[in-house]
């Protein structure tokens, strides 16, 4: 028996959902740290969406998965920080830094240094790309979790698989071309 | 059977194995004529595959106390009051732990402390006509000999919500002090052992998580025990039994 799985929440007292909270916790951690590499931010965020997600206990939905629910908690969270800091940027240059053969020829990204790749993505894609590729739901979950559209899951999934495809593509040839 | 053209969706979805056989096969026959797109799907798989090389590590990572508490719903205000007793003591105590910011940061255990436990699980939980010393049909004399024995009262934690029944507990020897073993099984006969001893001094943990082959074990201090709970489990469903135990520890 999995907690959190739809047969057990519609019947969880507070103390269970807690307990099945805590049991998330490691994966929350793991989507943290992808999104934004640092640890100490990434545990940051984890802090409050448990802190957001158990004041909210009551409007979690019983028949649904809390790892789902407690993700999209956690998105939100990461959207809302994520567009301040994009305003902070704006604000002082005219263009966000979202070019990424701009930031390819600046950050230097190794084939395997996928953390970093990573953070040249644009937040929405970075997201799709982790929930399904890191954290294995399925495209209509992502849909849930992200709150839009599945057609538009796919085609952010497509764009930023393609960009980091190219990211780790160019720096192997680049790497390939010192060799010769 | 029309051969229809594959598009993206298509191929991400071969990718994230989130295809009926039929349309499965019909992406395969696609890719044996189109290496360009063969080229973009080993991409993509080896995106998923560095993802977890790179992140699944985090899954192992001890959880931090101060996410713990919150999850725990605790109220700042207590959040803070635990944290300056945690200091307290620590700073009459001396190395183990230091307050950065609003983080207790926790210092992993001395080495050794799951390994005793994890012996006594591989050890005892092999037994078949003697896993226990004491039966839990002797619950109440078996929880008071051994806080007896430990010199604090143990609060036996209850398993049963996630289906485990109480088998029995012994008595161990912990580097020449007395420390108590509880076994519990479920109904498959898998069984979990919790062991507990007493610290010299309080200093709570975040939990710590160690495995060795199969044995999934994790590890904590809580109030005047250090606790070990030991399963060859996955370890979510052996964090799930150690969150119980320590909901039903001091508070």
């Amino acid at each position: 028996m999995a907690v959190g799985d739809s047969e057990t929440a519609g019947t969880m007292g507070q103390d269970d959902m807690r307990r099945a909270v805590v049991a998330e916790i490691p994966h929350l951690r793991r989507y943290a740290r992808a999104l934004l590499r640092d640890a100490t931010a990434a545990d940051d965020l984890v802090q409050d969406c448990l802190e957001r997600s158990l004041s909210r206990l009551h409007l979690f939905r019983p028949g649904t998965r809390l790892r789902s629910w407690l993700f999209a908690v956690l998105h939100n969270l990461f959207i809302s920080q994520a567009r301040t800091a994009q305003r902070r940027r704006s604000d002082s240059m005219a263009e966000p830094p979202d070019t990424p053969v701009e930031a390819a020829q600046t950050v230097r990204i190794e084939a395997r240094d996928m953390a970093r790749a990573l953070q040249i993505l644009p937040a929405e894609q970075r997201a799709v790309v982790l929930l399904i590729g890191l954290e294995d739901l399925s495209y209509q979950e992502a849909a849930d979790v992200l709150g839009v559209p599945i057609g538009t899951v796919m085609s952010r999934l497509s764009r930023g698989r393609e960009r980091l495809r190219q990211l780790t593509d160019g720096v192997a040839q680049t790497q390939l071309r010192r060799v010769k | 059977m029309t051969p229809r053209p594959i598009d993206d969706t298509l191929l991400h979805a071969f990718v994230d194995g989130d295809l009926d056989d039929t349309t499965r096969a019909e992406v395969q026959v696609w890719l044996d004529e189109h290496p360009e797109d063969v080229t973009r799907v080993r991409a993509w798989n080896e995106q998923r595959l560095v993802l977890h090389a790179t992140f699944d590590k985090v899954l192992e990572e001890p959880i931090p106390t101060r996410l713990l508490q919150a999850a725990r719903g605790r109220p700042r205000a207590a959040i803070w009051q635990r944290l300056a007793a945690a200091a307290a003591l620590l700073a009459i105590g001396g190395a183990g732990g230091w307050i950065a910011r609003d983080r207790l940061v926790v210092l992993p255990e001395a080495p050794g402390r799951a390994e005793r436990a994890i012996d006594a699980y591989v050890i005892y939980t092999a037994e078949m006509r003697h896993p226990v010393e004491v039966p839990a049909a002797e619950e109440e004399h078996l929880v008071r000999w051994l806080s007896k024995k430990l010199g604090k009262t143990i609060n036996l934690p209850d398993l049963t919500p996630a289906g485990f029944q109480l088998v029995g507990g012994r008595l161990l020897p912990d580097q020449g002090k007395p420390a108590a073993q509880f076994m519990y099984e479920d109904d498959t006969k898998r069984r979990v052992t919790l062991y507990m001893r007493v610290v010299p001094e309080a200093k709570d943990t975040g939990f710590s998580f160690t495995r060795d082959r199969d044995v999934a074990a994790f590890h904590w201090i809580d109030g005047p025990f250090g606790y070990c709970l030991t399963a060859a489990l996955p370890r979510e469903k052996v964090l799930q039994l150690a969150q119980m135990v320590y909901e039903s520890g001091p508070k």
